[in-house]
């Protein structure tokens, strides 16, 4: 695979170093002077200088044959603008962008950039990953195809306890796709049972959450 | 007319000025605060301190409510996400941004639907222009 990272600050030249020891193609395109010459040393050719928003820069990076485009520059809106360039003007199957500032998550979704990655989401959803009270927690959100995956639990005395899969009518657009028990994960069929304490791994639109948690709701 | 302004330096606030003084109703953003210094000190429109590209402060000067928005801070990219979002989020019918890199200006112009006004563009032409017009003696 060969991968264009814009921006050689610690989360670029991270990403750099790990795609490069799974021989990976890297280039990594640093538009600070000082900061490129010391990338020089350990990265030598996979790294050039220069401003990653410059259509011509992405050229001489050789983006016209990228898999991926990995643009985490500190500049949510340079970040933007690359990938913006790397998906309608050079049509690299993938662009990744680096949200920086958890505000302008709403300005990269508006434009249809992303996926995004994003420090603070995703300390979030860990904390909520480990927060019991959350009835539902989302697990990755595929937004081009507009579907989502989510983690719900069967909680004791809930209506679905103890009920067979083919016993559940499920709200339009949701599938469960998968059950958590005793640290297995089990493929659910029409006849398996589920129990209490059971994880779901389910897959839906977006805006069907409150139709399955209150699904799984204690009556 | 109603017209939202972000980047209040000399061209900025030259055209925030111009379009008062024509009787339309404007807003500015700027990240510096000093520069409301450019508008005189009764400047009757709104003045935001904050970045263009922060949804936050695009609400705050009723974006939406717009006739016609401008794009005219010194950073180009800063300049294009303002304006996309003037037109995606904002529903902005007239928007204008000033963009210096002529290959990105016409990408997005003629790859995005963004209207973009490119000076380094123009003052090529105008040199070249002027250059050629030149009477030397061969």
């Amino acid at each position: 695979m060969f991968v264009v990272i814009a921006g050689g600050g610690k989360v670029g030249r991270t990403l750099a170093r790990i795609l490069m020891s799974r021989d990976n193609e890297v280039m990594m395109i640093e538009q600070d002077r000082r900061r490129y010459q010391r990338l020089t040393q350990e990265f030598e050719e996979s790294v050039m200088f220069g401003d990653a928003t410059e259509i011509f820069n992405l050229e001489r990076a050789g983006i016209e044959r990228a898999d991926v485009v990995a643009a985490v520059t500190g500049d949510d809106e340079d970040n933007i603008i690359i990938c913006q360039v790397a998906d309608h003007k050079f049509k690299v199957p993938k662009s990744i962008a680096r949200v920086n500032n958890p505000e302008n998550q709403e300005a990269f979704d508006v434009l249809g950039v992303g996926p995004t990655v994003s420090a603070t989401n995703s300390l979030l959803s860990l904390i909520e990953h480990e927060m019991p009270a959350h009835k539902l927690v989302h697990l990755l959100n595929l937004k081009k195809e507009n579907l989502e995956i989510v983690e719900v639990m069967v909680e004791e005395g809930s209506p679905l306890a103890l009920k067979r899969i083919e016993e559940i009518s499920l709200p339009a657009g949701v599938l469960l796709i998968s059950i958590l028990r005793d640290n297995k994960a089990l493929i659910p069929q029409g006849s398996t049972e589920l129990l209490a304490g059971d994880q779901i791994l389910a897959i839906l639109e977006p805006g069907r959450e409150d139709e399955l948690t209150h699904l799984f709701l204690s009556v | 007319m109603y017209v939202v302004i972000v980047g209040c330096g000399r061209v900025g606030s030259a055209l925030a000025l111009g379009l008062l003084a024509e009787g339309h109703k404007v807003a500015v953003i700027d990240e510096d605060e000093d520069a409301l210094l450019r508008l005189g000190e009764d400047f009757p429109g709104d003045f935001v301190n904050g970045v263009g590209i922060d949804i936050k402060a695009l609400e705050k000067v009723h974006t939406q409510n717009a006739d016609a928005f401008v794009a005219a801070t010194d950073g180009d990219n800063t300049n294009l996400v303002a304006a996309q979002l003037a037109k995606e989020r904002f529903g902005v019918k007239c928007v204008v941004t000033r963009v210096y890199d002529p290959y990105r200006a016409r990408f997005f112009k003629e790859q995005m639907g963004i209207s973009t006004i490119c000076p380094t563009a123009d003052t090529i032409n105008l040199l070249a222009t002027a250059v050629r017009t030149c009477e030397v003696n061969p």
